[in-house]
């Protein structure tokens, strides 16, 4: 058997027990690494359960810079004998699995083709340990240290690392890391080490932090101006407001006071925090939501009034696997459609598209900038991949002489310069009219907000033509919207071609790891990254300067390309479609092998070794 | 369409502290039916609100969708209204409170907008003690779609389609009560008198004041064998004593019989006199109250006046601690922490 040999590049996947605290010791591994200067994509792949089910977590170490699925899976650390069977059929020929020895391994379940090590966890912990839950709970911290043998880390990298993580909790620090030696120990001192696999210093990390996308969207709301966050829990957006609340406690506290420069209101429902942002945002405070699928399908009742009403709205959607409660726990980008047409009766939507923790803070901050400015709802769709996943991201930054684009309001002075005020009156050609706040005036710019139809002074009306007009003239403000919105990224092959790839959020990172395994196959491509829609001039462009398009998306309906369909009348021989939709994150190689797949003149058969397994690939 | 009430008005029309006659408190002309009880109930908001010296521009009323929604379109011109969706106006008015704490605000509500397609959140919002007025327009059915039966018709009770309705009513102001409401009454659109000062006593309560005010519909429900036509309500209202507010700034004139008032200080120093109160009720007392109410829904009448307030409640606000500058004015020097803040953030993450 030729056992897998790599230095700094890896993929590996920890096979656990729902609520066992592995989660934590398992981010110690990775941020471990992170520390060591290597670039790791952590990925926390769970189930819709506080204990018992099975859990694992998928860490990508790249020192070339992947930070997307690859796909396959070099090392498993099996410590759920409940998912033993399928965590050991993953595992690439010539691979490593690790498992538990304290019980002997299933005949049944050898692999020739595998290296397979034993560590007798469970008895090393029922010696060390009485109490059952610190047996539970070192039994991670245990392997960890293991590893860093296997894989010949530098063990003071990770000793330091607990002394971090524990700070304020210093008499952890010492359990922990007796932990860490027991499982070291242990393989020095009874395996061959190191494995065909390991890890060396590097310095390929520079500034970057590694942060989840969920925290940076709390911190983008607290930079960008929010003050009224309401929402209803639902998985993966939860940890937004969590976190918008965390940093509101340390950085919001009115100094001369002690009161709260912000409120958190958690609604009976999304409907209710919907209302919520619409009704704060009416009344000039920013405001905001996060929610998921199933709390996006609820609010499209107020989308449409805050469309309609023309009512600054932002929402975060952080996209979990539909329809309906769908895998809650499990990634997609299967919101779009329903997201950018929100709502009954026509209605077109904003929506942005981040793909790093550094976008949802610069994006996040940005939504109530857009909002004010555009006085429409604000939809960032962001995923539960890049949501509740550590991500390696450039640092967050901000510019200390930025100020906010409250868009178009009135002052009680504006309005006693003007003659008479029209909230719907388009006076400066772009569609975007003036808004005043309640209060402003004894006498003048009151008006009545409403989602019935209603003249250029907020009249209520039901003549045809002022509907229309209406309607027209929200037409017009989605042609202003498009140079407001972030442009799309583009990436020119330094080769001549008419094959283009074209995605957005989460499948930036495969997708452009696939650029490069499509170059040695001889498939040279540009790339463009959507970071909005309206999609701006230069999608337009980009698409029709190519023959074909292979649009990459998480989702089973081709959810964007169905949008650049509609939204530019083009055909399925240009757009194809490149899809994963089994609620984990889309990796490279099955971009390579579905582009593969559709090219013209490339055999149905890959070029390169490739075995089907299971997760994502 | 919606017209414009004509401004010429007498001369001579009282003005109030603010100098505002009762006009400068009016909308536009009604688009409801004639002799429909929501536009008395606009009236008492308007002379509720010129009789309290109210700056018109700092009122923000809120409706739903319905004939009550419509009306806020009918009263207080110089103030922002909004018409939003079908039961949901208390969500909207929950995140306007709270970017602006200084503004009062008046919602505006059906029996269907409060008690079929809005009453979780009319629940949440009691729940909350949000500081706002509510006022339920209830006529006993949906009078935009002609006339269907609505959640709080009684049993029994027909309107002009005449079949008698097969389910209870759910009782708007027994359920806030047991919600935990700090502030509840229910009155008739055709007592001004006791309306006005209900709606006052509202107005200056620190709290969720619900107003479950029976509105007769008089084209689709206000016939014989209807319970919330105006005859059957004439007939059968028992109130629970006289409501007279006496605004802060006003000295205290009236002189009332001692031990058969009480007289209750606002926290805003407006005084609320409770007087002929019966001797079942005591208003100050949420068990008295709901037995009250039940007592009299049980031989077939209808309490109406002050049923219960909380003298000493907690709004949102207090409850959650926010800022006493009103969140919408905050700006950048007070909202975002720089970046040396995120610095250190970037720091933590490494």
């Amino acid at each position: 058997m030729k056992s897998l040999e790599a230095v700094n590049e890896f993929v590996i996947k920890f096979a656990n027990v729902n609520g066992t605290g592995s989660a934590s010791a398992n981010n110690l591994f990775a941020k471990a690494l992170f520390r060591m200067g290597l670039p790791v994509s952590p990925k926390n792949i769970f189930p819709s359960n506080i204990q018992g089910l099975p859990t694992w977590y998928e860490v990508r170490v790249s020192e070339k810079g992947y930070l997307g699925r690859r796909g396959g899976v070099d090392i498993m650390v099996s410590v759920n004998p409940q998912s033993m069977p399928q965590d050991i059929k993953e595992v690439e020929p010539g691979g490593y699995f690790i498992y538990d020895d304290t019980k002997p391994l299933d005949l049944r379940l050898i692999r020739n083709d595998v290296n397979i090590i034993g560590l007798p966890l469970t008895r090393i912990c029922n010696e060390q340990y009485s109490d059952p839950r610190q047996r539970q709970l070192f039994k991670n911290v245990i392997y960890v240290g293991a590893l860093a043998a296997l894989l010949d880390m530098d063990f003071a990298v990770i000793t330091q690392l607990v002394g971090d993580q524990f700070k304020g909790k210093e008499k952890l620090v010492l359990p922990n890391i007796h932990a860490l030696e027991l499982g070291h120990q242990y393989v020095k001192s009874n395996l061959d080490c190191p494995i065909g696999i390991t890890v060396r210093t590097s310095d390929q990390v520079g500034e970057k932090i590694l942060l989840d996308g969920n925290t940076a969207l709390g911190l983008g709301a607290i930079y960008g101006g929010a003050t009224v966050a309401a929402w209803y829990p639902i998985t993966p957006s939860t940890s937004v407001v969590d976190a918008y609340e965390k940093y509101a406690k340390r950085l919001r506290i009115d100094p001369g006071t002690g009161s709260r420069n912000y409120a958190i209101v958690q609604a009976e429902d999304e409907l209710a925090a919907m209302g919520m942002v619409i009704g704060a945002s009416w009344n000039g405070a920013r405001a905001f939501t996060a929610t998921s699928g199933p709390g996006l399908s609820l609010m499209s009742e107020f989308l449409g009034l805050a469309y309609f009403a023309e009512i600054p709205t932002v929402l975060f959607d952080v996209q979990r696997a539909g329809p309906s409660t769908g895998m809650p726990t499990r990634t997609q980008q299967s919101d779009v459609l329903s997201a950018a047409y929100a709502s009954h009766g026509d209605t077109k939507q904003v929506l942005l598209f981040p793909s790093t923790p550094k976008e949802c803070f610069d994006m996040g901050a940005a939504s109530f900038d857009l909002a004010e400015r555009l006085q429409t709802p604000i939809i960032l769709m962001t995923d539960l991949d890049l949501g509740m996943n550590d991500n390696m991201s450039e640092p967050l930054h901000w510019d200390d002489d930025r100020k906010y684009d409250r868009g178009k309001v009135l002052s009680a002075d504006d309005l006693d310069r003007i003659e008479r005020y029209g909230r719907y009156l388009d006076v400066d050609g772009d569609a975007i009219c003036y808004r005043t706040y309640p209060g402003t005036h004894p006498e003048k710019g009151a008006f009545f907000t409403r989602g019935t139809s209603r003249d250029e002074y907020a009249v209520y009306t039901e003549r045809g033509e002022e509907y229309e007009k209406n309607m027209h003239r929200l037409m017009a403000k989605w042609e202003t919207i498009k140079q407001y919105v972030p442009k799309p990224q583009v990436i020119r092959s330094k080769q001549k071609t008419d094959t283009a790839l074209l995605y957005y959020g989460t499948s930036e990172e495969s997708s452009r790891e696939a650029m490069d395994y499509l170059a040695e196959d001889g498939i040279h491509v540009n790339a463009m990254r959507v970071r909005a829609f309206p999609f701006n001039d230069e999608v337009e462009a980009f698409l029709h300067e190519h023959e074909r398009v292979f649009i990459i998306e998480q989702n089973r309906d081709a959810q964007l390309r169905t949008l650049l369909m509609a939204e530019f009348e083009l055909g399925p021989d240009k757009l194809k479609s490149v899809l994963c939709f089994d609620g984990t994150p889309i990796s490279a190689r099955n971009i390579r092998k579905q582009i593969l797949l559709q090219m013209p003149g490339y055999n149905v058969t890959p070029l390169r070794r490739e075995r089907v397994v299971g997760n994502g690939e | 369409m919606s017209y414009q009430v004509p401004k010429f008005r007498h001369p001579e029309l009282p003005r109030n502290e603010l100098g505002y006659t009762r006009a400068d408190y009016e909308g536009s002309v009604s688009t409801l039916c004639a002799g429909c009880g929501h536009d008395s109930i606009s009236g008492s908001i308007v002379r509720a609100c010129h009789e309290l010296s109210l700056e018109p521009h700092k009122i923000a009323k809120l409706s739903g969708i319905g004939c009550s929604s419509k009306s806020p379109t009918y009263f207080l011109g110089k103030s922002h209204g909004f018409n939003s969706v079908h039961g949901r106006m208390p969500s909207v008015v929950t995140g306007a409170a709270m970017a602006n704490r200084d503004l009062l605000y008046l919602g505006v509500s059906g029996d269907g907008d409060t008690a079929s397609i809005g009453m979780g959140q009319f629940t949440h919002a009691i729940r909350r003690n949000l500081n706002m007025v509510y006022i339920v327009m209830n006529n006993g059915c949906y009078g935009l779609t002609k006339g269907q039966d609505s959640a709080t018709a009684d049993e029994g009770s027909a309107s002009k389609k005449g079949d008698p309705n097969p389910f209870g009513a759910i009782d708007l102001p027994g359920l806030a009560l047991q919600l935990g409401a700090t502030f509840v009454a229910r009155s008739f659109s055709g007592d001004k008198e006791q309306l006005v000062p209900l709606i006052k006593a509202a107005m200056t309560h620190r709290g969720f004041a619900l107003i479950d005010v029976v509105s007769p519909c008089v084209t689709f429900n206000n016939n014989t064998a209807s319970t919330k036509s105006y005859e059957f309500v004439r007939e059968h209202a028992a109130a629970t004593g006289t409501v007279d507010f006496v605004p802060m700034r006003e000295e205290i004139t009236t002189s009332y019989p001692p031990g058969q008032s009480q007289e209750v200080t606002m926290h805003d120093g407006s005084v609320l006199h409770l007087h002929k109160v019966s001797e079942e009720l005591d208003p100050f007392d949420r068990s008295s109250a709901l037995l009250a109410l039940e007592r009299y829904r049980s031989s077939g009448q209808i309490l109406t006046g002050l049923i219960y307030m909380d003298k000493d409640s907690r709004d949102l606000h207090e409850v959650l601690e926010t800022s006493r500058r009103p969140l919408n004015t905050l700006v950048e020097e007070d909202l975002c922490p720089g970046d040396k803040v995120l610095q250190n953030i970037n720091a933590s993450l490494r």
